[in-house]
């Protein structure tokens, strides 16, 4: 098989995750396009382990580490963690904040909230938001039902 | 054998199939504004990869990819949309206002790419016949004889990450954060 | 020429018994469960016994309307059925049934294509709760998934205990390395194995998102006619592949007191039966876990178990060379 299949093929694939990183809003939708950037990588990955690994029979034979293919458990095995804490982040913001929504998350900035709720969004100085002072004074505003 | 490029072997067509497959249901999940379908266009394309793995004969991996990705990671995906109240239908929310830079980024990456790509390996093939190097044995033989150190650092990353879960998800019962 | 139609012959031999061994289970359940309850269970259907019980019960659900509730997403609605059911079929496919090439398709990573492809049917579950907009069905869903999810973890440790043991994981080749003596050897294992595999299914006493005092009928509550029938046909060839995984990974496939290879195949669906039927008795004597004993039972009893398994496969296999 010519290399440039799986290549060309990867290729396309990390830079179609590329517009959903940036093209999408909501952050789960995020993490899944992080996660078609991974696969591109992995199959790329395991298309140049197949060529090396045989390429290399009649020359080095220490070349029989198989690299590309344990490099891909290894992207498998930290993708699925990343998916884990990624998720419970999305999943702690949401609870907080009430939106998965990652263009409405600028709590650290200075000015006040833009949907007026005023309140410890400008008074506090330090801006320090994100702790336990942030969540109190948007309570009021954004919280949703709590999920189970 | 022969190795012209505009007489593929059935190995590559199967894989161009494939391949169209795949990178349409990535396309179509990128930019549909139903959010579960998103997630489940994400399974297409993670099972079509699958199906390159095993043209690519790296079967080992090719299971792993499904137990692990289609079994694991897209059920978690899901459980984060239904907890986060994703609609059935269309969703107003999903894009962005930045599409149209998006756009032009990502097409402009993917022409540098397969450019480079293309011009880099253009006489270069890969021979998929003989013993595979995909099975189950040589993959484990490879794995616990030249990689155990990133193997056992690995497991280390995956407990981090199983604690760093558990502690983000705990509600905070005790805390006096209602003011 | 010979082999395609090799091929063919052997899938069509699977997708017989993936049909008519399910329904076999279905009936010996109704009239096990009536006789073990004090009653006869079905007695009319067929004239003797109520054999094509089933049978009228596949016809009623054939003709029945097709009916989408309105809010719902029509395609993953429809498609749910297929998600869980087709699973069980690929699973099917590769045990086998007797020593050399009795099997629909030697795959050479064994049970590990098997769990693998087990654990898609998931989505099955988590489509048709979401996809049937109604809060029940949705929070039916989510605890099948959370249920199936971790019940996957002991059922994937037990396995590796026992392909550890036999060296390989062809499940061919684990049939053809068993022991006498692996069975108190891997005992553990077995029973992990077939209980996390029983809450896969969701079976009694793990039957919590699905039991009907509970939540309706869970994440299936909105199906009706052919495609709830797919559904309970999924759940009936899941008993059937568990209990041909059990047989063919802990209890020696198919070797027997007597008959050599040829009656291979005969103790392979004799031990499938007799787990079946301890299947259906579990059903009928344990009252069903609440959610949050399930999840600790699977996380804190039998993941701890597996590895303790795995441990004591490990040890000796070391030193038993």
């Amino acid at each position: 098989m010519h290399l440039a299949y799986p290549a060309v093929l990867s290729a396309l694939l990390f830079c179609t995750g590329v517009y959903g990183v940036l093209a999408r809003r909501n952050a789960i939708l995020v993490l899944m396009s992080v996660e078609l950037m991974l696969n591109a990588v992995n199959l790329n990955l395991v298309a140049f382990d197949a060529w090396l690994s045989r390429a290399a029979r009649s020359a080095l034979p220490h070349d029989t580490l198989h690299s590309g293919q344990a490099l891909t458990l290894f992207t498998i095995a930290i993708a699925a963690a990343e998916i884990g804490i990624g998720l419970a982040i999305v999943l702690a913001v949401y609870r907080n904040r009430g939106t998965a929504d990652i263009d409405r998350l600028r709590d650290t900035t200075e000015r006040g909230r833009t949907d007026g709720d005023g309140g410890d969004g400008g008074s506090d100085g330090s801006g320090a938001g994100a702790g336990s002072a942030g969540p109190g004074g948007t309570a009021t505003g954004e919280k949703a039902e709590a999920t189970a | 054998m022969s190795h012209g490029f505009l007489s593929p072997t059935g190995v590559e067509i199967a894989f161009v199939l494939v391949g169209v497959v795949t990178l349409g249901s990535a396309i179509v999940s990128v930019t549909t504004r139903r959010l579960v379908h998103a997630a489940l266009w994400l399974v297409v394309a993670l099972g079509g990869l699958a199906v390159e793995y095993l043209l690519l004969t790296a079967e080992f991996i090719a299971w792993v990819q499904v137990l692990i990705y289609i079994g694991s990671v897209v059920v978690l995906l899901l459980f984060g949309l239904m907890l986060t109240r994703a609609p059935i239908g269309r969703s107003p929310d999903a894009d962005s206002g930045n599409r149209g830079v998006a756009l032009g980024v990502a097409v402009a990456a993917a022409a540098a790419l397969v450019w480079v790509v293309v011009d880099a390996f253009r006489t270069t093939w890969i021979e998929l016949d003989g013993a595979s190097a995909g099975t189950t044995k040589a993959t484990g033989e490879s794995l616990f004889q030249h990689w155990v150190l990133p193997f056992e650092a690995l497991s280390v990353l995956l407990l981090a990450a199983l604690v760093g879960a558990i502690v983000l998800s705990r509600k905070r019962a005790a805390e006096g954060d209602e003011r | 020429m010979t082999d395609a139609l090799d091929v063919t012959l052997r899938l069509l031999a699977v997708l017989v018994a993936f049909l008519v061994l399910p329904l076999v289970v279905g009936q010996t359940e109704h009239k096990v469960m009536a006789h073990m309850q004090g009653r006869l269970g079905p007695m009319y259907a067929g004239g003797f016994h109520g054999w094509a019980q089933l049978v009228a019960d596949g016809v009623k659900f054939v003709q029945k309307e097709d009916v989408v509730p309105a809010g719902a997403d029509r395609r993953v609605f429809q498609l749910a059925p297929a998600v869980a059911l087709l699973p069980y079929l690929l699973v099917l496919l590769v045990i086998p049934l007797g020593p050399g090439d009795a099997v629909g398709q030697a795959v050479d990573a064994g049970i590990f294509f098997a769990l693998a492809v087990m654990g898609v049917g998931v989505l099955g579950s988590l489509m048709a709760g979401w996809a049937s907009a109604n809060k029940f069905s949705l929070l039916g869903g989510l605890r099948t998934a959370a249920q199936l999810l971790s019940y996957e973890l002991p059922m994937l440790l037990a396995a590796a205990s026992v392909a550890m043991a036999a060296g390989t994981v062809s499940l061919t080749g684990i049939a053809d390395a068993f022991e006498w003596w692996w069975l108190p050897w891997q005992i553990v294992g077995a029973i992990v194995f077939f209980v996390a595999g029983l809450a896969e299914l969701q079976r009694p006493p793990f039957d919590m998102p699905v039991a009907d005092s509970e939540i309706i009928f869970g994440a299936y509550t909105e199906y009706t006619g052919l495609r709830f029938a797919f559904f309970l046909l999924a759940e009936y060839a899941g008993i059937v592949v568990l209990c041909g995984l059990t047989t063919v990974l802990f209890l020696g496939g198919w070797q027997g007191p007597f008959g050599g290879d040829g009656l291979g195949w005969f103790w392979t669906l004799l031990k499938t039966a007799v787990l079946a039927f301890v299947v259906i008795w579990l059903r009928v004597t344990y009252p069903r876990l609440r959610e949050d004993q399930l999840q600790k039972l699977s996380w804190t009893f039998l993941v701890p178990l597996a590895l303790a398994q795995i441990a004591l496969t490990g040890v000796v296999k070391v030193v038993i060379p």
